[in-house]
């Protein structure tokens, strides 16, 4: 009987085939605008590392100005990056059993002298970390591997390759034991990774939550023998001379981010301990002058202090929803018109035997006909949507790319959609007498 | 087989009330061809309506086929209909985006038959109206004549007890309504039980009897002289 439903359904809706145009496309339009705001909400709301959620943290340490919180209006909060003197004492502990300490910077990534029609070298931004980067963000590698740990200390010139870099100079073949130059010096290439793009980039939100990953990544240590300068935020509380790289590194500017991998409960709690009495000695040297306080984040509470999903991610996705309720009352009018002008094909079947069940399940898959086919157009409607705004702001790429469990989402938003839509107009006309339309059709 | 005691039915608006029927009575009797005349407004289409259980009734008793249907829900009405009742309207009304065999099969549909046996039926039912090389014409593609007779084809299919015509050759010239009287009667000889409602004393005079109808009430009718149903008319009423 359903798929004589279904037969019947597509029927009718052939029968009015403007106003069958019009309802699916207004469940269509508000299923894409929908449809899109969900699409940023999901990507922007979610956690890329939820896996690891547990056993990776971020590092906090008030190092900040005695007189003045980090941040005026939520005083409990810490600087989101530690100073250089406190990432080394940071890595320099063996309780974790990965430390990350980073920052990005930006050089002149050039293709090796030997390459015909490569292209011309650009403005990189490079992160600059440990080996120990790839395997706690679990980034997936297409070409060769990351550095060791060995290499950390020796700062030696070797490099990983995004992707998209290796496409640009190597074609996207495999480059492994080949030469980049990254500002004037030579890097031998190790290591290319394959699609990587987490979206929020948990890693550094404080230089940009949607921003694609970096270009390249070189050991840490090759900063301090490049004297790298951040391309990322460098903030400062305490008036000091800097005169020197070297300086700069002493001083109490926050600017590297750090991460440690904790396995077990005993572990964080041991390297709370840890920061607490780095911090207790460092204040006996006259740093740290406010009140003790360390903090270690997973990484879903890292994305939460962040706000990376803002008050108006959720605004923007309470108008898109609103639309689609206006979008489904006026299909609603649209439905009840359409079945006004069905009762007499109604009353008949009524006359034919068929029950009040029945009519209702009939014009229930109708309506359920309607909603897939706004949500199929929705989806059609809402990916130009998206390209279109991939072309609008480039930077915003990552989160105008269609995430598929959206599209079904909103395919499942479409039907139902459809069947609230359709449920007065059904109900209406389930309760329709037959007999004056059999005498007057 | 049909039997109405004391039915009223009243139709009511913010400003009037309409006394369509008032305790009315009436019995047919199975396998009889009654015609129900009566000027416009009398009550004949109520009658038929109440009759076919498209409508309900205010007072009274109605008892079909031996069941009481006073206090029947929508599905148990609906069953009723679907198995027992064929109806034929003045207008035909077949759904118009569906062909010849879709038309018919509808009632069959609702019956729950497997499409075997809904295509034995709907095959014999347009033999018998004499349309079945027209299975895959719409509606449109036929005349008057051949529409009503997709109608009766329709209403017969379900093989029911009872045949209620609303005006059947109403819309049809004196040739098409003759032909069409031909096979209401041919229909009758086989058993069913046929109430008729007409305008025209010409058509009324080839029922068994002609019950006038008038302000809602039966006002004459003409005793029913029963006559032999053949074979197939009885064999049939026994499946059913």
């Amino acid at each position: 009987m359903f798929a004589y439903h279904v037969r019947l359904g597509l029927k009718s809706l052939r029968r009015n085939p403007v106003l069958t145009a019009l309802m699916i496309g207004a469940i269509a339009l508000g299923i894409a605008v929908c449809l899109t705001a969900l699409n940023v909400f999901t990507l922007v709301s979610g956690n890329p590392l939820a896996h690891r959620n547990e056993v990776v943290f971020a590092v906090q340490m008030d190092s900040w100005d005695p007189n003045d919180p980090w941040d005026d209006e939520r005083p409990t909060l810490l600087p989101y990056e530690l100073t250089f003197r406190d990432a080394q004492a940071v890595l320099a502990s063996d309780i974790p059993d990965r430390t990350v300490v980073m920052h990005k910077g930006a050089f002149v990534l050039g293709p090796p002298a030997d390459a015909e029609d490569a292209a011309k070298p650009f403005i990189a931004i490079v992160r600059l970390a440990q080996a120990a980067f790839f395997p706690m963000f679990d980034v997936p590698f297409r070409y060769g591997s990351a550095w060791d740990s060995a290499t950390d200390a020796t700062a030696a010139a070797v490099i990983v390759l995004s992707k998209e870099s290796n496409e640009k100079f190597f074609g996207g073949e495999d480059s492994v034991g080949r030469t980049v130059k990254l500002d004037d010096r030579d890097y031998r290439v190790i290591g290319v990774l394959d699609e990587w793009h987490p979206v929020p980039k948990f890693y550094d939100l404080n230089n940009g939550s949607l921003d694609d990953p970096e270009d390249a990544w070189i050991p840490f240590s090759r900063g301090e023998l490049v004297e790298a300068q951040t391309a990322g935020n460098t903030n400062c509380w305490k008036p000091e001379v800097l005169n020197s790289y070297r300086e700069f590194l002493n001083s109490e500017c926050v600017w590297i981010q750090a991460w440690v991998e904790l396995g077990s409960r005993d572990k964080v709690e041991e390297f709370k301990a840890f920061l607490d009495g780095y911090v207790a000695d460092q204040k006996k040297l006259g740093r740290f002058p406010r009140p003790l306080n360390n903090k270690l984040s997973t990484v879903g509470e890292w994305l939460a202090l962040n706000k990376v999903v803002e008050d108006d991610n959720r605004v923007l996705l309470g108008i898109a929803f609103m639309f689609l309720a206006v979008c489904l009352i006026n299909t609603v009018g649209l439905l009840l018109a359409k079945f006004s002008g069905a009762a007499a094909v109604v009353s008949l079947h009524r006359a034919l035997g068929a029950s009040r069940k029945q009519i209702f399940r009939q014009h229930l898959v109708e309506v359920s006909l309607i909603g897939l086919a706004g949500g199929v157009l929705g989806i059609g409607v809402g990916y130009l949507l998206l390209m279109a705004l991939r072309q609008l702001y480039n930077s915003y790429e990552a989160v105008t790319r269609l995430d598929w469990s959206v599209g079904f989402m909103a395919l499942a938003l479409s039907l139902i959609a459809g069947v609230i839509a359709g449920l007065y107009p059904t109900w209406r006309i389930c309760r329709v007498q037959p007999a004056p339309y059999l005498k007057t059709q | 087989m049909l039997e109405m005691h004391h039915i009223s039915k009243v139709y009511r608006t913010d400003l009037v009330e309409t006394h369509a029927l008032r305790d009315f009575n009436l019995t047919v009797e199975e396998g009889e061809f009654v015609a129900v005349t009566g000027p416009s407004g009398s009550g004949k289409t109520t009658f038929l309506n109440i009759a076919g259980l498209l409508e309900a009734f205010d007072t009274g008793s109605y008892r079909l086929d031996g069941e009481s249907v006073n206090d029947l829900g929508d599905d148990a009405r609906s069953r009723i209909r679907n198995r027992k009742i064929g109806f034929i309207f003045q207008s035909f009304n077949l759904i118009p985006d569906l062909d010849v065999y879709d038309n018919v099969d509808v009632p069959l549909r609702y019956r729950g038959f497997n499409a075997a046996e809904r295509r034995r039926r709907i095959t014999q039912a347009l033999e018998l109206v004499g349309l079945a090389s027209r299975m895959k014409h719409v509606p449109a593609q036929l005349s008057g004549g051949q529409q009503q007779r997709v109608a009766i084809a329709r209403a017969l299919a379900g093989e029911p007890r009872f045949l209620l015509a609303d005006e059947p050759t109403g819309n049809l010239d004196s040739l098409m309504a003759r032909q069409v009287l031909d096979l209401i009667e041919e229909i009758n000889r086989g058993g069913t039980t046929i109430i008729m409602v007409t305008h025209d004393p010409e058509l009324a005079r080839r029922a068994h009897r002609n019950v006038q109808v008038m302000d809602g009430k039966v006002t004459d009718f003409q005793p029913f002289e029963p006559r032999p149903l053949i074979a197939a008319s009885a064999e049939r009423a026994a499946r059913v």
